[in-house]
């Protein structure tokens, strides 16, 4: 009789929570619906200059033709690659300077003001030397990507090293073990969530770096073409690039999520 | 023979502020499988020196030496099982045992066999494959206990390692690692805050000071009580006595630290 009851309670919390889900779905879209439709209207009626804002149907328009004739897909795939490239050099290169830094506390020390500025320094105002020292090739453009999130990844990761309980590492210091068994049995595992917490933020970091690297020298890529589109005056090419880099952004963004609740599950 | 010696060690924690002294000239020497037990007020340095024992700090004046060699130079592995249990909560019970083998590079499935039997022993293998952070404080000592145990140390040094056991737990648990350290021929020092165990435990007992830490007091554990089980050392005539005395001394100290104030 009891349970019965029990039962019961647990069943009206799990359709209102599902009541709630809907709810707040149904106002996301009719957000969305209501922002295009708006955006449509205001551009056919002129409240707008369709020539600046262009109109959702133009560019929907702009993107099937463009991808119908395969003149997208390099575009996107040359972006694609390199804003994960750069993330993943960034990214790991990042937890390798915080681990030599941690190696020797001196280093770090004699390091720290350098990153310090390194840090506060807008990375972007590095391009043109990053083009004038690696060229205008691919290359330039993935180490503007890499460089936006290498030092801020650096500092969490090195802050985190640093924040490990220290009693971890008398255990381990009790059975004799060496500054690098330290590192990989303790310090290296209790810092994996907050370098999987860098992940999300690098990610958005890249996409800078790629973005504005694509504007001052590329010949290919959706950052290219907002340039490419401004230039010419075609602003429907410039509004279908960014709706495709905040397509792939939102994608990429939500795969490393799902990597994050991954090697969270299967590592701690 | 002297097998773990103290000699006028001290110790300063330093810190920009300034320094504590956490030992002042602790003397202090122990036979080859001896047992004995470290009681004092909180604060006064028991735990730095185990640590200082385990070698994982260097005294700042005097020697520890550990069968003629200084920690640093000796082989002899030496178990310390720390006031609070830090399993990893990364690895599994298994696992968090295992460390020692694997930083010393002993892993085997031989290894792996003795952790399970001595698992068993506390009565945990099955949460062998379990995560820390679902089991009790008092399963979480017992575990860091099999851990201290697993690399077969000469030489044990226990943080109050019974102190998140229910009472009944404490004492089997005390015998059987009693039993154990006779067995075996360990040599162990334990820190406790509790009179009983001392006296149910251990040869000698040593009572501390505070401000600086030093040695207040030794008593000798009287030898009809040192060959029974921790179980029946407490219904023995002579361990009232000794309580006591223990008590006694320790009750002094704290009035003195009363009055002081
Ligand atoms: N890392 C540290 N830095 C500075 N001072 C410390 C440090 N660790 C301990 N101390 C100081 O040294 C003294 C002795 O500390 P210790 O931890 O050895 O005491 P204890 O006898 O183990 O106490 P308890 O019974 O509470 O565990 C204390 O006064 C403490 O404040
Ligand atoms: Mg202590």
């Amino acid at each position: 009789m009891e349970s019965k009851t029990d039962q019961h309670l647990f069943e009206n919390f799990k359709s209102e929570l599902k009541r709630e889900k809907k709810v707040v779905f149904i106002w996301q879209i009719s957000i969305l619906i209501s922002f295009i439709a708006l955006w449509e209207i205001a551009s056919k009626l002129y409240w707008i200059d369709p020539l600046l804002f262009s109109s959702p149907s133009k560019i929907v328009n702009l993107i099937i033709t463009k991808f119908g004739d395969g003149s997208m897909i390099t575009h996107v795939q040359v972006t694609l690659f390199e804003t994960v490239l750069g993330f993943l050099i960034g990214t790991i290169l990042g937890i390798i300077i915080a681990s030599t830094l941690w190696s020797s506390t001196r280093f770090s020390k004699i390091m720290d003001p350098y990153l310090v500025i390194m840090n506060a320094m807008p990375k972007v105002a590095l391009g043109p030397i990053i083009i004038v020292a690696l060229g205008t090739g691919y290359l330039s453009i993935i180490t503007m990507g890499a460089i936006i999130s290498v030092i801020i990844t650096t500092l969490v990761v090195y802050s985190a090293f640093n924040e490990v309980d220290p009693n971890y590492e008398k255990v381990l210091k009790s059975f004799g073990a060496t500054r690098w068994q330290c590192f990989k049995e303790a310090v290296f595992p209790a810092t994996f969530p907050a370098m999987i917490s860098t992940l999300k933020v690098n990610v958005g970091l890249s996409w800078v770096g790629i973005i504005v690297g694509e504007f001052l020298v590329s010949k290919q890529g959706l950052g290219y073409l907002i340039i490419y589109g401004f230039q010419v005056f075609d602003f429907t090419l410039v509004m279908a690039s960014l709706v495709l880099i905040a397509i792939f952004a939102a994608i990429m963004y939500k795969i490393v999520e799902r990597i994050e609740g991954w090697l969270i599950k299967h590592t701690i | 023979m002297s097998f773990l010696t103290l000699d006028h060690v001290s110790h300063h924690y330093f810190s920009k502020s300034g320094y504590t002294k956490a030992l002042d000239n602790i003397s202090l020497s122990i036979k080859e499988g001896e047992f004995i037990a470290l009681l004092g007020p909180s604060g006064c340095g028991k735990s730095t020196i185990l640590s200082i024992i385990a070698g994982i700090m260097k005294q700042t004046a005097g020697k520890v030496l550990l069968q003629d060699k200084t920690i640093s130079d000796s082989d002899l592995a030496i178990g310390y099982m720390l006031q609070q249990d830090y399993l990893f909560p990364w690895k599994t019970i298994i696992d968090n045992v295992m460390l020692g083998p694997k930083i010393c590079k002993t892993n085997s499935v031989k290894t792996k066999e003795k952790a399970m039997d001595l698992l068993d022993e506390v009565g945990l293998c099955d949460v062998a494959d379990a995560y820390p952070s679902s089991l009790s404080g008092g399963m979480r000592q017992r575990v860091a206990l099999v851990r201290t145990l697993i690399n077969d140390p000469k030489v044990l040094l226990l943080d109050e390692p019974f102190s998140a056991l229910d009472y009944q737990t404490k004492l089997k648990l005390e015998d059987l690692v009693s039993q154990l350290l006779k067995t075996y021929y360990k040599t162990t020092i334990l820190v406790t805050h509790d009179i009983g165990e001392a006296i149910a435990m251990s040869d000698r007992i040593y009572i501390m000071d505070a401000n600086p830490g030093s040695i207040a007091k030794v008593f000798e554990v009287p030898l009809e009580l040192r060959n029974e089980t921790p179980f029946l050392v407490r219904r023995h005539p002579k361990y009232q006595l000794i309580f006591d005395k223990v008590w006694e001394e320790l009750d002094k100290k704290a009035q003195e630290g009363g009055a002081l104030k």
